[in-house]
């Protein structure tokens, strides 16, 4: 099994026959994702990449029963992709926009709670069952089906831990980059829920990194009981405080938000915390004895 | 980004927040004839992006216009060391000179993005002129806060409830809730991720003005701002980071001497992390981004080698999309070139991992090439010991 998405996910890809998205659309029908439609407004009625392009998202939900959507829409026009798609009735919205504004952001998620959906994202590689179906830009083909699922604010590490993972024997369920932004949707606790009631996860991986709280919710959810190991490591413990480290969200802040609060955190929820990069992989496996 | 004291108050009274008269300058006669207009005391504030500028003789008060001269001489063009700007300092190009006010109360208010309520938060304080920080860890229940529904915005009430929080009362009360809604509005309108004014000032006659100011902005937002990009003082910044931006590339110098270039920000910190696991320390943060192209590539390695701290460099790409062999061609085309005269460690792993190695190993410069990271971080330490010993 797996979480969010499987075999039978449709997507429609926001913003299809811009260059990363035709880039990327091909790379996940190759990888075996169903992509049903795409939007591009004012290119409703062509043909792209063999898949219809609608004008607006309501259509490609009506006529191809688009479930899922991945968007490759401009920062400053993306926040908006994503309400249209929300709007539409599409269940999960996978966002890989980076540099939407953090205003935008907060208008969208206020938006998107009155609506029954999840968003992923923005500013992630997406996520992926594999075998099954991937919506994002990650590599698909380092991933193994297997039961270690992965939560992850970061892209190119999250390909380390799943490297990692697979030189021990694993594979993965579902691994999801949930974005490197200050506001983001699905957070650790909402996927460590789905995690837990899907029976083929055996254990999660939490890789998260500097600035706000998200770690430390998520601790306080673990420590109240979660009935499968959770392994975790954090990203800049060397990074040095006021400065932001590449992602918008990767700042310490008024001195909170730094890697030693959030790794203590986990560890006093029983998390098994690699304290080096190097270590996700063994840790898995000393988790899963 | 970050901008001067003098900028933040001019766009806060665009909005409405009072400031106190005054003037920037970057003369000492500018200063005089300043000091002139305004027919009072004075007070000359230097004009750094670091905090804590009073001790360091940063900000001082003048009787005249004679003596606004004398002092502004003295504070244009010095050096300038506060706890926040690093034992090097800050040059000092522009102060603002302004009328001296008859302080009778000091508040604290300030706006940032709550991120787990996903909300923008007012937070208001009876501890004025102290670090928020110090406040929040000491006495938390001196801050009052205000959260805001981004349907409805900042609501009247609310900032009348913080003004009441505060203990002030009739046309004070009236003064300060004006000043509040005023100062989320620039916060709102310009996509601010922080404003803060501390101290928020009651004179004697009782006027509520902002004596400090402080705005950070939402760099994804910045392309909608011109006017406010236009503010951005490169002077205050690390040059190799002002270096490192003109190529898109996200950068932060760092102390140690091992430098990284890594693909995508969340490996890039891990890389950081283990170079200290292992007993270094990293010399940057160095991101070429997740698909890592050769252009990057060739820049990145130009900021890593002109930076003089740096004794040996550690490269952690992996491939992902982009293959590994493309990006090993890339780094020896960028290596040749720049003329890398550093020792290098590269690690490469991800989709055609063997023949990127390959070239690498063909290429006949002084690579040094690992299999996993913590290899990477074991091999590149000693080599900067060996050029710091030699």
């Amino acid at each position: 099994m797996s979480i969010l998405i499987d075999e039978n996910t449709r997507v429609v890809v926001q913003g299809i026959t811009g260059g990363e998205g035709t880039f990327h659309t091909q790379r996940m029908q190759e990888y075996g994702t169903k992509v049903v439609a795409g939007v591009t407004p004012g290119k409703g009625g062509q043909t792209h990449l063999e898949v219809p392009v609608y004008n607006t998202v309501a259509e490609a939900v009506e006529k191809e029963g688009a479930s899922a959507s991945a968007i490759f829409v401009p920062a400053f026009f993306a926040g908006d992709a994503v309400m249209e798609a929300a709007d539409a009735g599409v269940k999960l919205i996978v966002c890989i926009t980076e540099g939407i504004p953090t205003f935008d952001m907060i208008r969208v998620k206020q938006f998107l709670r009155q609506k029954d959906c999840s968003l992923i994202g923005p500013n992630t590689p997406g996520i992926i069952s594999p075998g099954k179906c991937k919506i994002g830009i990650m590599p698909g083909h380092i991933h193994t089906p297997g039961s270690i699922g992965i939560i992850s604010r970061s892209g190119t590490l999250t390909y380390e831990a799943v490297d990692q993972v697979s030189q021990q024997g694993y594979g993965q369920s579902t691994a999801i980059g949930i974005g490197g932004d200050p506001i983001v949707g699905l957070k650790y606790i909402s996927l460590l829920r789905l995690f837990k009631n899907d029976k083929d996860t055996e254990a999660v991986i939490l890789i998260g990194e500097i600035g706000g709280t998200a770690e430390e919710e998520a601790a306080e959810y673990i420590k109240k009981g979660y009935p499968k190991p959770v392994v975790s490591f954090i990203a800049g413990q060397a990074a040095p405080p006021g400065r932001r480290m590449g992602h918008a969200g990767a700042i310490i802040a008024g001195g909170k938000g730094t890697a030693k609060e959030k790794m203590e955190a986990l560890e006093a929820a029983g998390v098994y915390v690699a304290k080096s990069p190097a270590e996700i992989g063994a840790k898995v496996k000393e988790a899963l004895k | 980004m970050k901008i001067h004291e003098y900028q933040a108050k001019q766009i806060l009274s665009r909005y409405g927040v009072q400031i106190p008269r005054g003037e920037v300058v970057d003369t000492a006669s500018k200063a005089r004839e300043t000091a002139k207009n305004i027919g009072s005391k004075v007070v000359l504030k230097a004009q750094i992006h670091a905090g804590g500028r009073g001790k360091g003789g940063g900000i001082k008060l003048a009787d005249n216009p004679e003596e606004t001269e004398k002092l502004a001489k003295d504070m244009i063009g010095m050096t300038l060391i506060t706890h926040q700007t690093g034992p090097e300092g800050k040059l000092v190009k522009k102060i603002l000179v302004e009328e001296a006010l008859d302080i009778d109360q000091e508040f604290y208010v300030g706006i940032v993005i709550d991120r787990a309520k996903e909300a923008p938060v007012v937070m208001a304080s009876s501890e004025g002129g102290v670090e928020i920080e110090k406040v929040a860890a000491e006495t938390p229940e001196l801050i009052f806060k205000e959260y805001i529904d981004p349907a409805t915005g900042f609501n009247v009430f609310q900032a009348r409830k913080l003004a009441f929080q505060l203990g002030l009362a009739g046309d004070t009360l009236k003064q300060a809730v004006k000043f509040i809604l005023g100062l989320y509005k620039a916060f709102q309108a310009t996509d601010a991720s922080l404003a803060e004014i501390n101290p928020l000032l009651i004179t004697k006659q009782g006027k509520v003005l902002a004596l400090d100011a402080k705005m950070n902005f939402d760099d994804n937002a910045l392309p909608r701002h011109p006017d406010i990009q236009e503010m951005r003082d490169l002077d205050e910044e690390e040059p190799l980071e002002v270096e490192a931006s003109k190529y898109n590339l996200s950068y932060i110098k760092l102390d140690g001497n091992v430098g990284c270039m890594v693909n995508g920000a969340g490996l890039a910190m891990a890389t950081m992390d283990i170079i200290m696991h292992t007993g270094g320390m990293p010399a940057n943060f160095l991101d070429v981004g997740g698909a890592v192209s050769e252009e990057a590539v060739k820049n990145a390695f130009k900021i890593l080698v002109s930076d003089k701290d740096v004794k040996a460099a550690l490269v952690n790409i992996f491939g992902g999309i982009v293959r590994c062999d493309v990006v090993a061609n890339g780094i020896v085309k960028a290596a040749k070139e720049i003329g890398l005269k550093v020792p290098m460690v590269v690690r490469l792993e991800g989709t055609n991992v063997e023949q990127g190695k390959k070239i690498l190993e063909e290429s006949g410069l002084a690579f040094s090439p690992a299999s996993s990271m913590k290899e990477a971080a074991e091999k590149v330490i000693p080599l900067t010991k060996e050029r710091s010993g030699s």
